[in-house]
């Protein structure tokens, strides 16, 4: 793992972490090429922590799991506090998106949001759910 | 991308999911990704390169009626 996930920095902001997270992975058995090394890259995070747990599902043996999180593609990480906050990978994280999920385990486990006041206070008026997809490529 | 995150965490309505275009080439077509970042926000709103926290906001919480793509 690169020095930007490993380094004091990161460890000093999961050491600030008072919620366990949980990474939820989906793999499947044939024609995902990219399961093994997503899911190296899960136990690489859940080894930066106590607090983070890995639950893995199979996409086509664990029907139930994936329609619930509404996953249909392996390989596929959701990180969830105690409940499911709507944080959604699809793809082995590399480079620039590994950060990103790992500010995102930071987020769901400290619940900092560092977000302005403002933009607190518009999302708190959503009435509808909101689907954000964001494409991404390896950095 | 770390601010789709955020929002999602911030609100029990947004579901916010990072893809990585290389690795689901069918994705990536159906949303006509012709460059990266590119935020697609219910199918409808799309937005080319790195967005700003009060931009992405603006989008989301002005969002119109779902539709649908491909």
């Amino acid at each position: 793992m690169d020095d930007s996930v490993s380094g004091d920095n990161v460890k000093g902001r999961l050491a600030r972490m008072k919620q366990n997270v949980k990474l939820v992975f989906f793999t499947q058995t044939f024609g995902c090429d990219t399961c093994l090394p997503a899911r190296q890259v899960v136990d690489q995070l859940a080894n930066l922590s106590e607090r983070i747990i890995v639950e893995e599902h199979n996409l086509v043996l664990d029907k139930q799991h994936a329609e619930r999180f509404g996953i249909d593609r392996a390989p596929a990480i959701i990180v969830s506090g105690e409940t499911d906050l709507g944080i959604r990978y699809y793809g082995v994280p590399a480079g620039h998106e590994l950060t990103s999920i790992l500010e995102a385990v930071v987020l769901v486990g400290t619940r900092e949001l560092t977000l302005k006041q403002e933009s607190l206070a518009a999302l708190a008026t959503l009435s509808r759910p909101i689907d954000i997809k964001v494409f991404v490529t390896p950095t | 991308m770390g601010l789709a995150y955020k929002l999602a965490a911030a609100s029990p309505q947004i579901v916010a999911t990072v893809i990585e275009a290389t690795e689901f080439p069918d994705l990536a077509a159906r949303y006509q990704v012709s460059g990266v970042p590119k935020t697609v926000v219910n199918d409808t709103i799309e937005l080319l390169g790195l967005q700003s926290e009060d931009v992405l906001v603006a989008q989301v919480t002005q969002e119109p009626e779902k539709g649908t793509v491909g």
